[in-house]
């Protein structure tokens, strides 16, 4: 299945600057730029609220821009919204799939409203629904279906266009750990088919495992921006140290560790050294004298820099 | 001692395969002049889909539906006209005998054909429009492709004729067997009825995408569906009732549809000139499409 017709060759398929939206006195996205290019997978990291579903309906243009520039396939989504319309493919993060129709039905129907013939939908709707592993439901209706399979559907039903770019928001958001693989597992199929995706998460497992470039939003900002390897390198020391304690507070012991590793971010119940070299630290801690109850040595992880960008209280 | 979680290689076999796809669009490339040189692009495909296309596409997801429910539905649009015929215009018609000089069978026909017209495309407007904004999220679905509100209204709106004039169509059959029907006019009862439903469900649809919650169904049901339904017409002349009522009944949409059906079936000129009585349906249909594209475009694009 060819999706993903890189027309573009180096140019943005996506294009924003100075990128505003206003809810009345609400500034839920505050001038942002960025660029999304063809074949790449392009994420929106950030809490909850941090403004990327108003970008993400900006984007799908079903939401006007207040202020700023936006282009989209080299068009403006106010004037030009339907014809950017019918090359987007758009996973909402609320299923809008119809309950009382069958999994088939829902993509023939659905490819109608991008004026394709009947013979040509139902082809398509074979095909998608072999992709996303669901062919043995195709006669079923929907409202049985497990969230995974239901999220899947959506994921097919937002190709049948054979769409330019891809639009995800909290594609695996409330699914259980085997569906959020299997949904992954299907994305990356798609990302190497060449398909531009562009994805809005909060987790940072997802945007490390999809994400070629991402950004990093916060309170309508984006704070960072860069590929998860880079972001983890500019961020974060390579390594991070887990310590955790029979008694006292991470903060007493934080004290005591002072000037090992390049930072320590003392948790509740843990403390994080954030370093260069984690057995090293490790034995300047048992140097020290001091006796974890546990350990854990681990590669610094997208997260890390998330929490460290965006503070641990806004992550409720 | 500092171990080293299995889960940790897998991580970073898959960051590996990020980074390499990733590689085909080097990360350093500088944007420069990218605004200029996207809108200097030659133009791209339009939409392939125009207005009608959309139209039928809405319509033909509500008739799939529709397929899955009709059983359910047939009961009050098609079953349940025929027993009002059969009870009023039979059963209370042996008592009444004749009214405006016709017998009470052939003059309540055309007023239960309306007000069967009526009801279904007020009912179907309530909740299914509500349900597909607020449960299905249909709309919202519908809303990210190349379909508009323009498209999505024009194929509801069709739809709900379909299913109107279907309705009618079953009722004048069941009429003509039973000698209700006195001219061959009775034929354009479905062209009044299309207008009915226009009149009746664009202004209901726009206020079911309105409101937020289904308690506005029942005041709808209680002071504007029921009164209308026993007062305009339908079952005794509105002359009967006192002179402010008889204003609110010719207010309403279906007294106009009771007045022009009864001239086809009867065939007799209506109280008002036909263009009259339809002008003041097209009103409605009108005023109902253009408040419905309002709160739908505020509802799907805001």
């Amino acid at each position: 299945m060819g999706y993903g017709r890189g027309v573009v060759g180096e140019q943005p398929l996506i294009y924003a600057e100075g990128l505003v939206k206003r809810f009345g006195d609400f500034v839920a996205v505050d001038g942002i730029d960025f660029q999304v290019r063809a074949g790449e997978a392009f994420g929106f990291l950030g809490p909850n609220g941090a403004g990327k579903s108003s970008t993400m309906r900006m984007i799908g243009c079903v939401s006007p821009p207040s202020g700023g520039v936006l282009r989209i396939l080299g068009m403006d989504p106010v004037r030009q919204g339907a014809q950017i319309r019918a090359r987007l493919g758009v996973c909402p993060q609320l299923d809008t799939l119809d309950q009382d129709l069958t999994v088939r039905e829902n993509l023939i129907t659905y490819a109608r409203y991008f004026g394709i013939p009947r013979r040509e939908a139902r082809r398509r709707a074979d095909a998608l629904l072999e992709f996303v592993q669901l062919a043995d439901r195709a006669g079923g209706k929907v409202e049985p279906l497990s969230g995974g399979m239901k999220r899947r559907l959506t994921i097919a039903r937002a190709l049948v266009n054979e769409p330019d770019i891809v639009l995800l928001d909290e594609p695996t958001t409330g699914l259980d750990p085997q569906a959020r693989h299997l949904v992954w597992e299907r994305l990356f199929q798609l990302k190497r088919q060449g398909t531009t995706l562009v994805l809005t998460t909060h987790y940072m497992d997802e945007a490390e495992q999809l994400c070629d470039r991402l950004v990093v939003m916060d309170g309508g900002r984006i704070v960072a921006e860069g590929s998860p390897r880079t972001l983890i390198e500019t961020y974060c020391p390579a390594e991070v140290l887990e310590l955790r304690f029979a008694d006292g507070t991470p903060e007493e012991y934080a004290d005591k560790l002072a000037g090992v590793g390049e930072r320590l971010d003392p948790l509740p119940d843990r403390l994080l050294v954030y370093t260069g070299d984690g057995d090293a630290a490790l034995a300047e801690v048992q140097r020290r004298g001091l006796i974890p109850s546990a350990t854990l040595v681990r590669r610094a992880t997208l997260e890390d820099v998330f929490l460290h960008l965006t503070g641990r209280t806004l992550v409720e | 001692m500092g171990a080293r979680p299995r889960g940790d290689e897998g991580m970073s076999r898959v960051r590996r395969e990020g980074a390499q796809a990733g590689d085909r669009s080097p990360a350093a490339e500088p944007y420069g002049g990218a605004v200029t040189a996207v809108a200097a692009r030659p133009p791209v495909r339009g939409a392939a889909i125009g207005l009608l296309g959309q139209t039928l596409a809405v319509l033909e997801r509500q008739l799939a539906l529709y397929r899955r429910v009709w059983r359910g539905s047939a009961f009050s649009s098609l079953i349940l006209p025929v027993l009002f015929l059969l009870s009023m215009g039979i059963g209370v018609g042996g008592y009444v005998g004749e009214l405006e000089g016709v017998p009470y069978l052939q003059w309540i026909v055309p007023g239960l054909l309306s007000m069967s017209a009526f009801e279904i495309a007020l009912v179907e407007s309530t909740y299914p429009v509500m349900s597909d904004f607020k449960w299905t999220r249909a709309y919202h679905a519908i809303a990210v492709t190349p379909v508009g509100v323009a498209g999505i209204l024009q194929g509801w709106l069709l739809y709900l004729i379909l299913r109107v004039v279907f309705a009618v169509a079953v009722f004048l059959v069941v009429a003509a067997a039973f000698g209700g029907l006195v001219s061959a006019w009775a034929v354009v009862t479905p062209l009044v009825c299309l207008v009915l439903t226009v009149a009746v469900a664009a202004p209901v649809t726009a206020l079911a995408a309105a409101v937020d919650n289904d308690s506005y169904f029942a005041l709808l049901f209680r002071f504007a569906m029921v009164p209308s339904s026993l007062f305009s017409g339908v079952f005794f002349p509105v002359e009967r009732l006192p002179a402010a009522a008889q204003a609110a009944a010719r207010a309403t949409p279906l007294w106009h549809a009771v007045e022009l059906n009864r001239a086809a079936t009867l065939g007799v000129p209506p109280a008002w000139p036909v263009a009259a009585h339809l002008a003041y349906l097209a009103v409605w249909g009108v005023a109902g499409c253009l408040l419905a594209a309002v709160v739908f475009r505020r509802r799907l694009y805001g």
